[in-house]
């Protein structure tokens, strides 16, 4: 009686492979599942955080950063890899130096004539964590997360990006031509 | 390498030679896996051997530990979330919710309930991808290549559906003290919705596939007995308890968020060993799928992040909090102190995995080399939660 019982088991366990074996065979008769990379790639890469970038837009111009160098993205950030280098005042020139102290002894409030936006927006790639909380203390609106995925260098400093050199060269389609620097902010 | 045959300063480093101290004559002394920090999860084992059984066994712990309690020291509250995400990756979402839990706790802040529901649903599917994740590397462990491709194939499609609200695949810092950072939107709902029938139909696959395999059932059944008792004694939670026949389930025990509204049962099993910690988190797919089921019915509409959501900037108030939630691998918990000031003055980060690893040691003793393998995979380890 044993002998049959025990018999009986190992009929059922050989069969336990067999079932096994005809999932595996069923499935090796599907199509692929998987992507073939470089021929093909996976169509969800629109949602993905890639590393930071200035949202254009500034003074209607889009290749101007929407940013106001308040700085809230550099105190939010966890890992600091975020420094705003705000643009100096241009120097006034004889006239207008005269003309503002005029205007100060008559008592009259004096515009800062300091531009909003960025001298320099060095953000550290190699640093960043990817957690948004720049974008979401971001009172203009100025940052964005990009989709690009396929970055890699050879170096740390790859990494390490001037964003609105960034932006400012993104409206020169061809890598060879350096992008035509704009009056405005060079001068500063 | 026999360790009584060879001068101390030749027989390994400190670790090793604090362990052969007390070992028997004869025996050997072995490192078991890798340790090389830039592996990640990779987990170091020091056992005495007698021939092919193991008479003691000590896990080397710290080799990927990133202070990231120290760390909560010196960012604010709001700082500190990116780092919950890469405590455990396996579950990261888990962790993120201990953290904003706790945080919200001691400033006494309301969740909207639609944010509630999102944290569940999202928190489940991250489960169900940290238990994908487990079932393929842990028949991997064992020897079998196979599993792990149909595992990732579905754990795959977890992670797109989870890419779209989160923008990341595996370190998420996707929960925010007061809600979420962004709402699932209806593209996101209706992949939710059918990826649900796909997983279930998936499931007597696996059954098929591995879990009836007769390799399988004699490679981890009557492994690694853990009594109830010495699971209460190690600390352990999560489907190592469960697997010893406690219906132990902080979703059920000490709950938090919406779950008390949802229907759902808590695994266990009675056979104690490999087998049955296997065989509970098999059974957690399937209630996982029921619970992110209902969510997504019973999921009102409305704001994701409360009005008026921490800042960056924004001061813990003074006084202490600890919250726990149920993660892939048992009890997540944070413990909070705070003096009022800039940043949190003491976070304590509770790992599940920590408790659970260090049932291995008692464990394992007697059994033979190739069992203990299956056993430390049975527990569902990550090592970067273990280290934190």
């Amino acid at each position: 009686m044993n002998a049959i019982k025990e018999a009986i088991k190992t009929v059922s366990d050989l069969w336990s492979l067999m079932v096994g074996l005809r999932v595996t065979g069923k499935y090796f008769l599907e199509p692929q599942r998987t992507v073939r990379y470089p021929w093909k790639a996976v169509s969800n890469i629109g949602t993905f955080k890639g590393h930071l970038e200035l949202v254009g837009g500034g003074q209607k111009d889009p290749f101007k950063p929407r940013c106001i160098s308040c700085g809230m993205c550099a105190l939010a950030c966890p890992s600091h890899c975020i420094t705003v280098v705000k643009k100096k005042a241009p120097k006034p020139t004889p006239e207008e130096e005269k003309a503002l102290a005029e205007a100060k002894a008559n008592g009259e409030k004096t515009k800062d004539k300091a531009p909003k936006d960025p001298e320099k927006f060095v953000y550290d790639y190699s640093l960043c964590s990817l957690c948004g909380t720049c974008i979401e203390n971001c009172p203009a609106g100025a940052l964005s997360f990009t989709g690009n995925v396929y970055m890699a260098g050879y170096s740390r400093n790859d990494f390490l990006f001037d964003l609105v050199v960034k932006l400012r060269d993104s409206q020169a389609p061809a890598p060879a031509e350096p992008a035509a620097v704009p009056a405005e902010t060079s001068e500063a | 390498m026999t360790h009584s045959a060879l001068p101390d300063q030749v027989a390994g480093d400190f670790y090793t030679n604090n362990f052969a101290k007390n070992a028997q004559e004869g025996s050997l002394i072995l490192n078991l896996g890798p340790q090389h920090p830039s592996t990640h999860g990779v987990l170091r084992v020091v056992v005495e051997m007698d021939g092919e059984y193991i008479l003691r066994a000590e896990p080397v712990l710290g080799y990927l530990h990133r202070m990231h309690e120290k760390m909560a020291e010196v960012k604010t509250a709001a700082q500190f979330i990116p780092n919950m995400g890469r405590v455990d990756y396996g579950h990261a979402l888990g962790w993120n919710w201990a953290f904003v839990g706790a945080v919200e706790k001691l400033a006494g802040i309301e969740v909207p309930e639609r944010a509630e529901y999102v944290r569940v649903i999202t928190c489940e599917l991250n489960r169900l991808a940290s238990h994908l994740l487990w079932w393929g590397a842990y028949l991997l462990d064992l020897g079998a290549f196979t599993p792990i491709m149909y595992a990732f194939d579905d754990r795959e499609k977890i992670l797109d559906i989870l890419q779209a609200p989160t923008g990341s695949r595996l370190t998420y810092s996707y929960f925010r003290i007061g809600g979420v950072a962004k709402d699932l939107n209806e593209d996101c709902l209706s992949r939710i919705r059918a990826f649900i029938p796909w997983m279930r139909e998936r499931l007597p696959m696996y059954k098929d596939l591995v879990s009836d395999n007769i390799i399988l059932r004699k490679r981890i059944e009557g492994i690694g007995v853990i009594e109830p008792e010495v699971c209460r004694r190690f600390g352990a939670t999560g489907p190592v308890i469960r697997g010893s026949g406690i219906a132990y389930d902080v979703r059920r025990s000490d709950p938090y968020s919406v779950y008390p509204k949802l229907d759902f049962e808590i695994p266990t099993s009675d056979l104690m060993d490999a087998r049955g910690r296997y065989d509970v988190r098999i059974a957690e797919f399937e209630q996982s799928l029921r619970i992110i089921e209902q969510c997504l019915d019973m999921m009102p509409e409305g704001d994701v992040l409360v009005k008026g959501a921490p800042k960056p900037s924004w001061k813990a108030p003074k006084g202490e909090a600890y919250f726990a939630v149920e993660g892939a691998r048992g009890k997540i918990g944070v413990y909070l102190v705070s003096d009022g000031g800039k940043n949190l003055y003491r976070t304590k980060l509770r790992a599940p995995g920590f408790c659970n690893l260090s049932l291995f040691a008692e464990v394992s003793r007697g059994t033979i080399l190739a069992d203990a393998v299956a056993i430390l995979g049975s527990l569902d380890l990550i090592i970067p939660e273990i280290d934190r």
